[in-house]
């Protein structure tokens, strides 16, 4: 009797690309709701034009390329790109900039570099960094969170849906009234002014943990990568890095002179620090191979972090450190290969 | 802030990028200072058979040929196309197929004597290039198969054409382990 | 007594090895036709050394290997031989020669098979003689002549023997039925593989999710006991059975990279070749039979058989209650490293541990592959150490050195990565592929060489030959000169 013959392995696990895809996605649930009860639809407007814009873009250039689009459409990653994009950019982010960011993220940040598991940088954050260098105004314009009771969700959603249209409609958004310093920024502002920390964090952007709203968008976010975590999409090694990396320096100056500089807990939960660590610091293709490896990686972009967010210009780092040490990853690998059983110890 | 007073940042930056750019391109394409040992690492890339159909009677030449410029990377039959693509990427050259005046590729092959017609004239002998022949006058010969390079220069002095080719086949098992 | 594993890696599979070990080990009937392959899946094809037509019993000498000579095949059943022909096996190529036997159903043995009385006071060379000519080969899966292991072990004066009862790849248990049944047998392997290889410690190790081996293999020892031997439970991870990890797992030792674990003064034994060497001590009988699992879903009633070589594969599904409706797959092996047979009429060989008539339940398709992700699964489970998401890099833009670089050379093949990777790419076969690119590049570069250095010594010997001549010239005109002066 003949039989067909095949390659061993002859069981393969349950792994495949578009599940890790999909359970990324999953994990973002949480920062997702926090986030529009935090700062109104925004999200959700900036998350119905960039998925369909990253789709898009992805089926174009993987037709440009001459491959197959199918299959790749459907592995979910263009997704998550688009997802972390929409999570990280303002909510009142007019629609036509949001697009320009994806299809920069997509097209530049992804295809330029090969496609699925080529891209040297992280595409998310190569469309936020060039869209927060070219367009700092609009980057910037944070609303304030609801959760102070100043203003309704209604309002907030009006200003959205102006805020979206603008630029391209005659209506301009009465956003003075319902934008403001985030938590980071003012800290900056503040301390430049010479207050103490103490004056600064009595404002009310700032909450118990961290900035107003923000920590609770920060404590979803850390929800969701401990469910990465539970399932074995994410390794702890750095996510653990880049808190050591954010929150030791900052304990240790906080400890040196506390009226300058905000201590580890505010770090941790403010600006898109959890998020950085579960979501964005850990997109594989562009950190560093090894665990190893991986450990220096996290623990650098953590410190950049501090670094930018107590001397820098910017309010929050987290873009530029992640993409830094993208930048950084081939001379860790290779300084960090794990010893092969059988090879000598140095 | 108008054109003008942007232009000296401008032109600076515009020299300080032609500067470094040029350097960086001149030392690239300067390539490694020793020629000689140059040809030396394109003869360790050549099969070594010796066989002269690149036209340059042996493979040494042919490296310091192509070292000094003269010929191009794609003359080598028995190479084949390992052998181009090894050699373009130590020059840093694009690969290109066989020159189609060498003639075709050639698979690893042997020479064998019939000894059947031999007639132990030994005008095969001074031929072959590595002394992969061993015989005598009156001798039958026979051709050392672990030594022979498969040049056939040994095929047109054989008066009787005693000496064929035979291609070698080599079945690495595994090769067929998970089909 | 568990012991960490020197490697926290690989992976914990369902073992699927209840069903098989449900029964007691099964004697197979003998085969109305035995096909004997020459190739009995070292790679090393013996020659035959027979001929159609002539009449073989059982244990006579059908095969002997190329360089040695030594006698390393035996006939499994008295008749008469019908061929030795080319016919479908279980090699690379999917066909091999084969010595081709019709039973007379006489059973008659070889006279010249007698017991080995005094194999544990005889000189270990001795004894290594007698092994080399008994076909016992490594029953593990690798079927490696065991003499010619013992012959390296006693040259390196190794002092570490380990017994591998490890079985760590799930359907396979063929290993835990013996352990369970033949307890005293592997004891008295092990004391005849000590007294070969001049080693002075043994460990048995076993996984501890085998707790009716260990007791077994306890309860034999107690009446039997022997200080130099020792019983180890190691966890049961795959590939904890691993040659080189499981001999870091005992002895803490790591076998050197490009080196083989005599060089460390380490043998590793499987228990079944251990029980293979007692057997042909005490009955004389060459190695012509081996316990098998039959497994799968694709079979009736899964078991462990005691085999005759060369016993048609279907035949023994047969035994064991023919196939379950048509079986996808037929496997020799486990499911991570088993090959996948084209045909059921191929004999049972020396390196066949498992045979599994695999149905869908059983196998789970690959899919398509994508891009790799670099999401390290792979690294995490190597139990090599390596980073195989660079090697595959490596590997499939054809840069063998850099791959060679990546440890290419220390892969073990045991598919772990292969398991978990998210993208399907068929990793150990690319890995399989390049070792081939990279010892066909190494043997060119080699014979390379040699043509060079003999063009060279050419080149010189024409020189030295017209420096010769030319002096020879001179010698004879100045003679001419002074002659013709004088």
């Amino acid at each position: 009797m003949r039989f067909e013959t095949a390659a061993a392995p002859h069981v393969i696990a349950g792994f495949t690309v578009p599940r890790v895809m999909f359970q990324v996605l999953l994990a973002l649930l949480p920062v997702s709701v926090a986030h529009v009860l935090v700062f109104g639809p925004g999200l959700l407007l900036q998350l119905a034009i960039a998925c369909p814009t990253a789709l898009a873009c992805e089926a174009v250039a993987l037709r440009w390329r001459g491959h197959a689009a199918g299959s790749f459409l459907r592995d979910g990653s263009v997704l998550v790109t688009a997802a972390l994009l929409a999570l990280c950019v303002t909510p009142l982010l007019p629609w036509w900039l949001t697009a320009a960011g994806v299809a920069a993220a997509v097209l530049l940040g992804k295809h330029a570099f090969g496609g699925l598991g080529q891209n040297a940088f992280n595409p998310a954050m190569v469309g936020y960094a060039a869209l927060l260098v070219s367009c700092p105004a609009e980057m910037t314009r944070w609303p304030l969170p609801l959760v102070d009771g100043a203003h309704s969700w209604g309002d907030l959603a009006t200003l959205t849906v102006h805020s979206f249209y603008a630029g391209t409609s005659a209506i301009v958004p009465p956003w003075d009234a319902y934008t403001g310093a985030t938590a980071l920024d003012s800290l900056r502002t503040g301390l430049g002014q010479r207050y103490t920390m103490g004056e600064i964090l009595a404002q009310p952007q700032f909450g118990a943990l961290g900035g107003a709203g923000f920590q609770w968008i920060n404590v979803a976010a850390l929800l969701g990568g401990a469910f990465l975590l539970a399932r074995g999409i994410v390794r702890w090694h750095i996510p653990v890095a880049f808190l050591a990396g954010l929150l030791l320096p900052a304990a240790v100056a906080h400890g040196l002179d506390p009226g300058a500089n905000a201590g580890p807990l505010f770090h941790a939960f403010s600006g898109a620090t959890m998020l950085g660590a579960c979501f964005i610091a850990t997109d594989p293709v562009s950190a560093a191979t090894s665990d190893r490896g991986r450990v220096v990686y996290g623990f650098c972009i953590g410190l950049l972090v501090f670094l930018i967010r107590r001397w820098g210009v910017y309010p929050d780092g987290v873009a530029f450190a992640v993409l830094l040490m993208n930048a950084a990853v081939p001379l860790i690998d290779r300084y960090t290969v794990p010893r092969i059983h059988g090879h000598p110890r140095h | 802030m108008t054109l003008v007073s942007t232009l000296p940042g401008l032109l600076t930056l515009a020299a300080l990028a032609a500067g470094l750019g040029g350097l960086l391109g001149w030392s690239a394409a300067r390539g490694p200072r020793d020629s000689g040992s140059v040809a030396e690492r394109i003869d360790a890339l050549l099969p070594q058979t010796q066989c002269g159909r690149c036209t340059y009677a042996r493979c040494k030449p042919y490296a310091q040929a192509i070292a000094a410029g003269e010929a191009d990377i794609n003359r080598c039959p028995p190479g084949g196309e390992l052998t181009i693509r090894a050699l373009a990427d130590l020059l840093g050259r694009d690969p290109q197929p066989l020159a189609p005046e060498v003639g075709p590729a050639q698979p690893p092959q042997v020479a064998w004597i019939d000894e059947a017609r031999c007639i132990g004239c030994a005008r095969c002998i001074p031929a072959c290039p590595v002394d992969a022949i061993v015989g005598a006058q009156k001798f039958t010969h026979t051709v050392i198969a672990a030594h022979c390079t498969g040049c056939e220069l040994c095929l047109p002095p054989c008066p009787v054409d005693c000496i064929e080719l035979r291609v070698v086949e080599a079945v690495d098992e595994r090769l067929h382990r998970a089909a | 007594m568990a012991s960490a594993s020197a490697f926290p890696a690989g992976l914990r599979l369902p073992a699927h090895k209840s069903e098989a070990l449900a029964p007691a080990i099964a004697i197979a009937p003998a085969p109305s036709q035995a096909i004997v392959s020459l190739d009995q899946g070292s790679g090393r094809a013996a020659l035959p050394c027979v001929e159609a037509g002539e009449r073989v019993r059982v244990g006579t000498a059908i095969g002997i290997d190329p360089e040695t000579r030594n006698r390393v095949l035996h006939a499994p059943v008295a008749g008469v031989i019908r061929a030795v022909e080319p016919r479908v096996s279980a090699t690379g190529t999917g066909h091999g020669l084969c010595v081709v036997i019709d039973n007379d159903g006489t059973g008659d043995r070889d006279p010249a098979l007698e017991p080995i009385d005094d194999a544990e006071r005889m000189p270990a060379p001795q004894w290594i003689e007698c092994l080399a000519n008994s076909g016992v080969v490594g029953l593990g899966g690798a079927a490696f002549p065991t003499a010619v292991k013992l012959a390296a072990a006693l040259a390196r004066e190794a002092t570490h023997l380990v017994l591998n009862g490890a079985e760590c790849e799930p359907w396979i248990c063929c290993d835990d039925a013996l352990m369970r049944a033949r307890a005293p047998r592997i004891l008295l392997g092990a004391r005849l593989l000590l007294r070969a290889s001049g080693a002075g410690h043994c460990t048995i190790a076993v996984e501890d999710d085998k707790p009716e081996a260990i007791a077994a293999l306890k309860a034999a020892f107690s009446s039997q006991p022997d200080e130099r031997i020792t019983i180890r439970a190691v966890p049961a991870v795959y590939p904890a059975g691993a040659e080189r990890q499981l001999l870091t797992t005992i002895t803490g030792i790591e076998v050197p990279s490009g080196s083989v674990p005599s060089q460390s003064g380490l043998l590793c034994q499987n228990v079944g070749t251990a029980a293979a060497v007692a057997d042909f001590a005490v009955t004389g009988e060459p190695c012509i039979r081996r316990i098998v699992t039959i497994n799968g879903s694709g079979v009736v009633r899964p078991g462990n058989l005691d085999a005759l070589i060369g016993t048609p594969i279907a035949e023994l599904m047969a035994h064991c209650g023919g196939y379950r409706g048509t079986p996808e797959r037929l496997i020799a092996g486990g499911p991570l490293t088993g090959r996948a047979l084209p045909d059921d009429g191929i004999g049972l060989t020396k390196a066949m541990n498992c045979l599994v008539a695999a149905s869908t339940l059983d196998l789970a398709p690959r899919g398509a592959e994508m891009p790799c992700i670099r999401c390290g699964n792979c690294a995490n489970v190597c139990p090599a150490g390596l980073l195989p998401q660079q090697l595959q890099r490596s590997a499939q833009a054809g840069e063998l050195e850099q791959a060679g670089a990546w440890g290419l050379l220390d892969c073990i093949e045991c598919a772990c990565c292969d398991y978990v990777c998210p993208s399907r790419i068929p990793l150990t076969q690319r890995f399989c592929e390049a070792k081939s690119a990279l010892a066909a590049r190494e043997e060119r570069l080699r014979r390379a060489g040699d043509a060079r250095w003999r063009f060279e010594r050419h080149q010189a010997r024409l020189q030295a030959d017209a420096e010769a001549e030319r002096r020879a010239f001179d010698e004879a005109r100045r003679r001419a000169r002074n002659d013709g002066a004088s």
